[in-house]
């Protein structure tokens, strides 16, 4: 299962002002943590809005409108996103509350999504049901 | 938190932090079913405190102090009047009390390699290092790796009990070797790692042909080691190699589970962050500057079809080239087929064939279904349709995955009627 983790912008972040080297440090230590536990696929930082653009389709059917940043709502914003893999949700939020606080300033967001996946075959109930019959087949088989 | 909810909550800090555990306390104790034992019990303690106190701002420390006082107990315990494990005090440096907790994280890296070269010994059978390694490393429980084998819950229970009990008859030290068995027992980690992945990818036998859970935890593993062991180049070759494989899962089965061969795989499908991982993986393996071994060049095979938009597109003069490089390191007649195939691609069908005429001739050859697989298919390309449907027969009667042989034998009937189309490159070159 693959989650991202999604930090959202603050007024630090918009104005470009640049984390406290404690909070990069902290930033990397958990990013090493992620990497040397195998979890970590990707990593990225945003720049802030004000090299943004916006494309918005307020009539269907018509050009979209373009909108050059810096946008204002920067609770709406994201400032970054980690993408990783894990094997259960609980496992996603537990590495989401490693993060450090991405801000410090009392501002800081995360937000937990879980990436849409193409159904897996595991989570198919035909193919469940088919491998727990063929579980049965070989238990009898090894009580014969 | 809901009783439940925490008890969710612990399974997942357990699954991170399990590995970690089991490799300090066996560096303490010396000992990997104790180690384990021990783990367990600081994970027994948590199960029966969380749910009143609340999950612990830092769990993984949490249970890493209750599992060192554990580990102590046991230590002064046994100095004053365990005989059974005398010996291992007096020869083996224990920790004092003072140093537990002076643990830095270089050194948890280096107790998780001592781990696994430790679940990976080759005195342990090839099913004892996979058990045993799903087990401690990746934090799988006994009923999830027998489910992941299909085996029954108890036999796995009883090769992890007997490869602990193996390892410490054997008196396998918790060290990483150095000269040239390091490179020995480096290889042998790595087949376990891959043969893991294998095994979730194409199932030998049954109805299924991907078992997602063990590709997923061998890919896993193979990311911690690039980490923990970052200058083996072959290390990031297999994570190069797996990467991209696992690139290709979800565009490898249509909607009936059926197999569909690389050839015809919607390219769209792959998943590309993954072949983006697998690239820089193998550039990591390069950059170590040494001649590329076996798991790099099936790496580097396998990129030059995640780079190829087509397989028209696809450089099959480099694909050849690298199989004889990877024949001449591991010569094997599997190989020189995957060689033949290549080599068809890139200078014609006729050319490919006459490679597989050779092999055709190997009686060890006479029972592995992609020989006439492949032959058919060459046959079939040089229109000689009767002799492709006879072989296309021929490797249906051998394999032994449902799956395939439903497609073989429509691949045979698509030959007798006239209606066969080239898709198939191969299953076996498909591979990488």
């Amino acid at each position: 299962m693959r989650f991202m983790i999604i930090v959202k912008a603050t007024t630090d972040s918009e104005a470009g002002v640049m984390p406290s080297q404690e909070l990069l440090d902290a930033m990397q230590k958990y990013n090493e943590e992620l990497l040397k536990a195998g979890v970590l696929l990707a990593a990225d930082g945003l720049m802030p809005s004000s090299n943004a653009i916006r494309i918005s389709y307020p009539e269907p059917g018509d050009k979209p409108i373009l909108v050059d940043g810096p946008f204002t709502e920067s609770k709406e914003l994201i400032a970054g996103y980690t993408l990783i893999e894990v094997k259960s949700r609980e496992e996603a939020l537990e590495w989401a509350l490693r993060m450090p606080d991405p801000h410090g300033n009392g501002q800081g967001e995360l937000e937990l999504r879980q990436v849409f996946e193409v159904e897996e075959l595991m989570d198919n109930p035909d193919t469940l049901a088919k491998e727990s019959d063929l579980r049965k087949q070989i238990e009898e088989q090894k009580k014969a | 938190m809901s009783p439940h909810e925490t008890h969710r909550t612990i399974d997942a800090i357990w699954r991170i932090e399990s590995a970690k555990l089991i490799a300090v306390l066996t560096r303490m104790v010396r000992d990997v079913a104790l180690a384990e034992d021990l783990a367990q019990d600081a994970l027994v303690i948590a199960l029966e405190r969380w749910p009143d106190i609340g999950i612990p701002d830092n769990p993984g420390a949490w249970l890493m102090t209750a599992a060192k006082r554990r580990a102590i107990d046991f230590i002064r315990r046994n100095k004053l009047r365990d005989q059974k494990y005398d010996e291992i005090g007096r020869t083996a440096p224990l920790y004092k009390e003072d140093d537990v907790d002076q643990l830095l994280d270089g050194e948890i890296s280096d107790d998780l390699l001592r781990l696994i070269f430790m679940t990976c010994h080759p005195v342990l059978s090839q099913d004892a290092r996979v058990a045993l390694t799903l087990r401690l490393l990746c934090g799988l429980t006994t009923d999830e790796i027998a489910h992941s084998f299909l085996v029954a819950e108890s036999t796995v229970a009883q090769r992890i009990v007997r490869a602990k009990r193996t390892l410490s008859v054997e008196k396998v030290p918790f060290e990483v070797p150095i000269g040239e068995e390091l490179n020995q027992r480096m290889a042998a980690v790595l087949e376990v790692i891959y043969l893991m992945f294998n095994e979730g990818y194409s199932a030998t036998t049954g109805e299924q042909w991907i078992r997602p859970i063990l590709c997923q935890e061998a890919l896993r593993l193979g990311r911690i080691l690039a980490e923990i062991a970052p200058c083996e180049p072959e290390v990031h070759g297999l994570v190069a190699l797996m990467e991209i494989q696992a690139s290709r899962l979800k565009a490898r089965i249509n909607a009936k589970g059926e197999p569909i061969l690389l050839m015809n795989q919607n390219r769209a499908k792959w998943d590309h962050l993954l072949i983006r991982r697998g690239l820089a993986a193998l550039e990591r393996s390069r950059k170590l500057g040494r001649p590329l071994g076996p798991y790099s060049l099936q790496a580097a095979i396998s990129a030059c079809h995640a780079e190829a938009r087509s397989v028209a597109e696809t450089n099959w003069i480099r694909i050849a080239a690298l199989y004889e490089a990877l024949a001449r390191l591991t010569p094997s007649l599997i190989i020189e087929l995957n060689r033949a195939v290549a080599i068809s691609m890139a200078f014609g069908p006729a050319l490919g064939l006459q490679i597989v005429d050779e092999l055709n001739k190997e009686p060890s050859l006479q029972e592995y279904h992609l020989l006439p697989s492949v032959r058919a298919d060459l046959l079939a390309k040089l229109r000689r349709y009767d002799e492709a449907r006879s072989e296309f027969e021929r490797a249906a009667s051998i394999t032994r995955n449902t799956r395939e042989r439903e497609l073989l034998l429509q691949q045979a009937a698509d030959c007798g009627s006239g209606t066969y189309k080239f898709q198939d490159l191969c299953p076996g070159l498909a591979r990488f």
